[in-house]
């Protein structure tokens, strides 16, 4: 293998990979980048063997063939090259070593086998459809902060996406939730999308799409099958497993008589709240929100340290009501709002609470209280 | 040092011309001129003599063979007899009484070894309900003479009783001789008390003049009393300590008290540290009454090692209910769920999981115990395993016990019949309902 890259679209696509590969490895060949350069391209793979990301670059390819070497030490080497120079990858054949040469600087790494690289099984993938990727950015974007880490109960340590159909309208839903609150987001159905299984997606994949995605312009194309999906755009193609598991009934949970509305201005909401947690504890984060006609009182009371109280105006025409919630749950929610208006329907102190996103009827949040 | 209750006295106690005296036997406290070593009033011989006597006040009470005893009380048949309390087809020995003891038989020995080196011995099964009872009817005396009781188990506790003099109408030592008469008036058992002027101190002094002793250390003899222990004497020192000591050549708490502190927590560390300090005889801890639970569990030992899942979870079901209930009853419920396996050759395993909300329903420690057997037993495959335990740890008010859970929509209702289940137990008893599992 021989091939001269440009330093800038190298170190682009390796960060890009390098991201899927694990500190620590006990399977070396792991901590590893796959090149393989062939017909003017040069096609970087990584993986973790639950996720694997391939990336193509262009480049002049003087002899075809691949190599593995160390996926951070190699960005780390490219990283610290100067900006707008060249690249000399080339497979010294005997020693089955790396060269990298740039100007005067010049390397020589270890490298295991390309044969050892393990390749993840190629599934057929019986659905396919595409969305663009700021649909796909926001249906991340809103639901990844109530994934949850529970061991126990895997199946909720992911994304759970699913094709359904709702008042007549078609749709493609996320939702995640941890037990004390969850994010329910979803798009127009793309077309394609309706024989979708219903999947959940792992918490590690949701993070480096949703990373990719930072970079990407235009459509994502998704091919599913019952334990893989697999993202296509720009010249990055990510599959993942999915997570095998069933994911509960969360329409059970939410509320649909919660008579009592609360309209808050999300900003002024979410900093009173910030406010009055300043003297919370580690482990009581409760805030406890008082609710009078047109007026929300916020207050924690932390024995080791004092007492907080903060009142902001907002609309409010139900019975006076007392209810606590966790304060950081409250701000994960109202910091990703678009909207600047944040409606709460609430029932009583114990029930679970629904959080809207001023008039997008399309973003849904459900939190339980906390005793206060 | 002073031992007394017939131990011969010490050479320093006789020449102790002006030295503070309690009778054990009618309380009269004096100061003893003369080498006389009885009682002024009633002339019993067990006189505590001591320097610092009237100046010491932390206290280590510790029952002398405490679940035999309880046995020989309720039975005067067993009193001249070796008793042996442990239980089962194997198991070990749990307590045995002082004429067994005389035959080489002692605690967390092997049943069948205990029955070897003394054949005529009656072996008791525990009754630990009953034991737990005596013991807290112990505790009450003691809380009588001060608040300040920090038990370690069921059959012993710190007592700091420094500041009752006036409240009591004499110093430590004197409530402490009324309040061991009493025990054995009103319980019918004897204890052994230690008393010094911190915990380690008096810990080790209980445990000098054993059974029915009283021994003091004061801080004058502090020094050159521990200098003679070996290592192994200062509490947390176990054996691969030892051992890591030993290597550097060192085996007598005297040889750490010639090496500088500084040097010693160069060498090992916090630890280090402890050693210094305890090695001189200085430990400020503070004695805590009731010291508050960090976790909450059951286990048991099986009659057969065991090592199949289907047999494990049998009884990991009938502890997770025993946990839950106690979890109930202390009105705390647990964070963290803690399985403890011990396999046929004695190792201890154990594996835990935090959950996302703190629990105390039997069905989801249960449940959660499960899953970490499974994969206890699938990590080590053929392993036998002779106990089994099951808990929950990083405890909180039992009122944030199972909240609802946007995730698992049933669980108040398994919550709501596991309480209709617990109800039925307080009004008809144990066995008044169960799962199908446990049968």
């Amino acid at each position: 293998m021989k091939t001269t890259i440009e330093r800038s679209a190298f170190l682009k696509a390796l960060n890009h990979v390098q991201s899927v590969v694990e500190r620590r490895n006990t399977i070396p060949i792991l901590s590893n980048v796959l090149l393989e350069a062939d017909n003017g391209v040069v096609t970087l793979t990584a993986t973790d063997l639950e996720i694997e990301v391939r990336e193509r670059v262009e480049a002049e390819i003087a002899q075809a063939g691949a190599i593995t070497a160390p996926a951070h030490m190699l960005y780390d080497i490219v990283r610290k090259l100067p900006d707008g120079g060249q690249i000399e990858l080339a497979k010294d054949e005997n020693a089955e070593r790396l060269t990298l040469v740039s100007g005067k600087s010049s390397f020589l790494l270890q490298t295991l086998p390309r044969e050892d690289f393990p390749a993840m099984a190629r599934d057929e993938m019986p659905v396919a459809f595409a969305l663009s990727g700021t649909d796909l950015r926001r249906l991340i974007e809103k639901t990844r902060f109530a994934i949850s880490v529970e061991e126990t109960r895997y199946y909720l340590n992911g994304i759970y996406l699913h094709a359904l159909e709702e008042d007549g309208a078609a749709l493609l839903r996320a939702v995640a939730t941890d037990g004390h609150r969850l994010a329910r987001v979803q798009i127009t159905q793309p077309v394609g999308a309706a024989d979708m299984p219903a999947i959940i997606i792992p918490r590690k994949t949701v993070s480096e799409v949703q990373k990719l995605l930072e970079e990407a312009e235009g459509e994502v194309s998704v091919q599913v099958s019952d334990t893989k999906i697999n993202f296509a755009f720009d010249n990055i193609v990510l599959t993942s497993k999915l997570i095998d598991g069933k994911f509960p009934d969360y329409t059970r949970v939410i509320p649909v008589d919660n008579d009592k509305v609360l309209g808050v201005d999300a900003k002024t909401f979410a900093q009173s709240v910030d406010r009055v947690s300043a003297i919370s504890s580690e482990k009581s984060r409760a805030v406890k929100l008082s609710l009078d006609t047109d007026s929300l009182g916020l207050s924690v009371s932390n024995p080791d340290s004092g007492n907080a109280s903060d009142e902001i105006s907002v609309s409010y025409q139900a019975e006076p009501l007392e209810i606590g919630f966790n304060a950081r749950y409250l701000m994960d929610i109202t910091s990703q709002l678009d909207g600047d208006m944040a409606t709460f329907e609430l029932s009583n102190s114990g029930a679970p609470t629904i959080v809207r996103d001023g008039e997008d009827t399309h973003a849904l949040y459900v939190l339980m209280p906390m005793r206060v | 040092m002073t031992g007394s209750a017939g131990s011969s006295p010490k050479p320093d106690t006789e020449r102790a011309a002006a030295a503070h005296s309690v009778c054990r036997d009618c309380g009269t406290r004096s100061e003893v001129l003369t080498d006389s070593r009885r009682c002024r009033v009633c002339k019993s011989p067990r006189l505590i003599i001591h320097d610092e006597l009237f100046q010491l006040g932390v206290a280590h009470i510790d029952c002398d063979a405490f679940y035999a005893a309880i046995e020989k009380r309720d039975n005067p048949d067993l009193q001249d007899k070796p008793v042996i309390i442990g239980g089962g087809r194997r198991g070990v020995v749990s307590t045995c009484c002082y004429i067994a003891r005389i035959k080489g038989v002692h605690s967390a020995m092997p049943m069948f070894q205990a029955k070897k080196l003394c054949p005529e011995a009656v072996i008791v099964r525990p009754d630990m309900e009953k034991y737990q009872k005596v013991g807290y009817q112990i505790r009450d005396m003691m809380r009588a003479y001060t608040p300040l009781v920090e038990p370690l188990s069921i059959d012993e506790a710190f007592l700091d009783l420094r500041g009752t003099e006036r409240l009591h109408g004499g110093p430590p030592a004197q409530s402490l001789v009324e309040l061991v008469k009493r025990i054995e008036k009103d319980i019918g058992i004897t204890v052994s008390v230690g008393l010094s002027h911190n915990k380690f101190l008096a810990k080790l002094a209980s445990d000098l003049d054993k059974p029915r002793g009283f021994s003091v250390i004061g801080e004058a003899e502090t020094v050159s009393f521990l200098a003679d222990l070996p290592v192994g004497a200062i509490y947390g020192i176990g054996k691969s300590m030892q051992k890591k000591l030993a290597r550097d050549g060192i085996r007598s708490i005297g040889q750490l008290q010639k090496i500088d502190e500084r040097d010693l927590v160069a060498r090992y560390d916090s630890i280090g540290l402890r050693l210094a300090r305890l090695s001189r005889g200085q430990d400020k801890r503070k004695i805590v009454p009731q010291s508050v639970a960090k976790s909450i569990s059951s286990e048991t030992t099986f009659n057969e090692d065991l090592d199949t899942l289907a047999a494990l979870e049998k009884h990991l079901w009938a502890l997770s209910e025993r946990t839950a209930d106690r979890c109930k009853r202390k009105n705390m419920a647990g964070t963290t769920i803690i399985l403890k396996v011990k396999t046929s050759n004695f190792t201890t395993l154990t594996r835990n999981r935090a959950l996302a909300d703190p629990t105390q329903l039997a069905d989801t420690i249960f449940s959660v115990g499960k899953i970490l057997l499974a994969q206890l037993l699938s990590d080590k495959p053929g392993t036998k395993y002779r106990l089994i335990g099951i808990g929950v740890s990083g405890l909180v008010d039992g009122a944030h016990a199972d909240p609802p859970d946007l995730a698992d929509p049933d669980k108040t209702r398994r919550k709501a019949a596991e309480k209709a289940m617990d109800d039925l137990r307080d009004k008809f008893g144990r066995s008044a309902i169960k799962k199908g599992r446990s049968l």
